[in-house]
């Protein structure tokens, strides 16, 4: 049995836990192809037009799987964190449903829904559902659940170590890298979500020119939960959204740290979370004499266009630093 | 104190005499205008949804003319609009903006915060004094609520082009006088036959469309280039599926929209924040009642609105109903929409008429 996993959105923050889930119980796990002009011009053209460029761009993973997977996950993410007040994006909400009304002719979505603020439908529950659709015995959904959130955690600590995602999931499974960073004087944090942070293809290869620059890049991600967690306090109220509220508290969380040179703030053209999240970054940086920029990334973006305005604020940030 | 809030449809004339009862004095948002949006482009971040603008645009005007105290409404999410509350502020304060800025949440969710808030806008007045201010403001919502939604029934089919609207003036007059409940309870019954005394052509059965979509666009004329008038002046009975009463209670301690979400069940089983599920469940609804077609206004990024949309290509051909989505910016001009809208007529009339041939 083939199960078709979309390279994007939850694939950087959750890929080791589905991965490792579907291997255990004997499935073969597809991963959909690198984010490519073919892929996000399918999803261009599946998906309603006022979507932004990562919600098309699932669209088009999910069409790439189409003839290749005998299920497709779709994970409908609502809640999947300690805090209960959050959710994740409305267009997350709705994707399996939008998946579904927007591409014909699709194998069967494995709906994997999560919403630990119901008590009686946990994670376990959810996985065990999973199993159950595609007839795998309770035994073996257990132990591979087991194995699949021990698999997370590792992730999530070499991520901690300052390993990039593809780093991290090269050591752990197998999956394609890029090569090591250098490490240099310069410091930014790239603050953005995962989709659109480590992909290089919808970010214009934005993470490896900052490295060719001679940069040290810092993602939210590389902060540990708990220091994280504990930056919520800056804000008067949380933001609605897991991913966003992880993007707004690692940009504080490095404004206050004080050791870097400048923030970039990644988002998607016409994000709706990003039009609070930016301008709170934004104020935030203003307060405290952190430079600060967002490049804003949609299907038109080009590499040239990226690297100026990178280029642009890296001399800025250099000269700043020479003057002081 | 002079307390101002967002202008929001007619609601002001509700909001104006609550703000006055509990002693305080209103500064009276301006109808938003080119220049409030203009204002309020200009400090908001760029993709925030047209209400975020045209609210701190208001704000800004409010600013201006004196007031100290500002009132919105908050929200749980996962809609952004429930955060726009904290981000007004920090955007206010940046600009250099003294103001009390008070932000109320949804009651059932964070009661002892609710409360407090109260406290601080009615301090001073008896509980009762309070009780009866709320509560006639409530009876005041209803009806005007209940008024318009009469006018939008008689302007498509009155004989004198633009009479629903003068009458409609002077009952926006007539009620904005009413202060106690008694008071109110006469001014609907004076509406109401005014209204009734408009002379109709009984012959017209005008088109009827359901208006569906995000709740500020839907509620503020200023916004939607007062697109139900425009509507009813066309010939065309547009009913809209929210109304800020309703919308008050079913978000408050009453769950009124369970059949709605009911009827969205086969194409969106979640809850995608904002109207997203209700808007999906209001047009399978209308299509079940014989509407000919539905008109979803939604502001430009907003992003259950996008969920829906997406959903409702679906929905629009298993039902076979036509839908047509009007997403409105600062770019959005009234010509345009006029002719999407003559456009969306002509096909409503041409498939009524071709459905009354295939029956004969």
């Amino acid at each position: 049995m083939k199960i078709g996993i979309p390279r994007t959105l939850t694939y950087y923050a959750y890929l080791p836990l589905w991965e490792t889930f579907f291997r255990e119980t004997g499935c073969e796990v597809v991963i959909s192809d690198e984010t490519s002009k073919g892929i996000l011009d399918k999803g261009v053209e599946y998906a309603v037009n006022d979507a932004c460029i990562p919600i098309k761009l699932f669209h088009g993973h999910v069409y790439n799987l189409k003839d290749r997977a005998d299920f497709i996950l779709v994970p409908r993410l609502i809640n999947f964190t300690r805090e209960k007040s959050v959710t994740y994006c409305p267009k997350f909400l709705g994707l399996t449903d939008m998946i579904r009304a927007s591409i014909p002719d699709l194998p069967p979505l494995i709906d994997f829904r999560i919403d630990l603020r119901e008590k009686r439908r946990s994670k376990h529950r959810e996985f065990e559902r999973m199993g159950n659709m595609l007839g795998i015995s309770p035994y073996r959904i257990h132990r591979a659940f087991d194995k699949a959130k021990k698999m997370l955690y590792s992730y999530r600590k070499q991520i901690a170590a300052k390993k990039t995602p593809e780093q991290a999931l090269k050591m752990l499974l197998d999956c394609p890298h890029v090569p090591e960073a250098p490490r240099r004087p310069i410091t930014l944090a790239a603050v953005g979500y995962p989709y659109l942070l480590y992909d290089s293809f919808v970010n214009a290869g934005m993470m490896s020119k900052l490295h060719k620059m001679g940069i040290r890049v810092l993602t939210p991600e590389m902060v540990p939960e708990k220091l994280l967690a504990k930056k919520a306090k800056r804000l008067p109220k949380n933001l609605f959204w897991t991913f966003s509220n992880q993007v707004v508290r690692g940009a504080i969380y490095y404004i206050d740290d004080g050791n870097i040179d400048g923030i970039i703030h990644v988002t998607a053209f016409g994000c709706g979370p990003d039009s609070m999240v930016g301008k709170l970054i934004e104020l935030e940086a203003k307060q405290r004499a952190v430079p600060y920029i967002c490049i804003s990334l949609d299907e038109h973006t080009g590499e040239a266009g990226v690297l100026t305005r990178l280029e642009a604020f890296v001399d800025m940030l250099k000269y700043r630093r020479n003057k002081s | 104190m002079r307390i101002t809030f967002p202008h929001m449809g007619s609601s002001w004339i509700a909001f104006k005499m609550l703000i006055e009862k509990l002693g305080h004095k209103p500064v009276m948002p301006l109808r938003p205008s080119e220049k409030t949006l203009s204002l309020g482009s200009h400090y908001a971040p760029e993709f925030a949804c047209i209400p975020f603008k045209i609210l701190l645009g208001t704000y800004l005007e409010s600013l201006e003319r004196g007031a100290e105290m500002i009132i919105t409404s908050g929200g749980m999410g996962p809609c952004r609009a429930g955060y726009y509350g904290v981000l007004h502020e920090k955007i206010l304060r940046d600009m250099g903006y003294n103001v009390d800025f008070v932000v109320l949440e949804p009651p059932q969710k964070r009661a002892v915060d609710f409360l407090r808030k109260l406290g601080k806008i009615t301090s001073g007045k008896s509980l009762p004094a309070v009780w009866e201010a709320l509560s006639t403001t409530w009876q005041k919502l209803r009806v005007l609520d209940q008024i318009e939604e009469l006018s939008y029934e008689t302007r498509p089919r009155e004989t004198n082009k633009n009479e629903t609207t003068r009458v409609m003036e002077r009952c926006y007059e007539i009620i904005d006088g009413a202060w106690t409940k008694e008071d109110i309870r006469i001014s609907r019954a004076k509406c109401g036959e005014l209204l009734k005394a408009i002379p109709l052509d009984k012959s017209i059965k005008p088109l009827k469309v359901g208006i569906i979509g995000e709740i500020y666009v839907v509620l503020e004329p200023a916004v939607n280039f007062d697109i139900q008038r425009l509507l009813g002046d066309m010939g065309v009975l547009a009913h809209r599926s929210i109304y800020l009463a309703d919308w008050t209670k079913d978000n408050t301690f009453f769950k009124g929209e369970e059949h709605i979400k009911q009827a969205a069940r086969p194409y969106l089983n979640e809850l995608v924040g904002g109207h997203g599920t209700l808007s999906v469940g209001n047009t399978v609804l209308y299509s079940k009642n014989g509407y000919d077609g539905v008109i979803q206004l939604a502001p430009f990024t907003c992003i259950p609105e996008i969920v829906s949309k997406s959903i409702l290509n679906r929905v629009s051909k298993d039902l076979d109903i036509p839908v047509l989505t009007l997403f409105i910016d600062e770019q959005t001009g009234k010509a345009g929409i006029k002719t999407r809208l003559e456009a969306f007529i002509d096909l409503m009339y041409s498939r009524r008429k071709y459905r009354q041939e295939a029956v004969i």
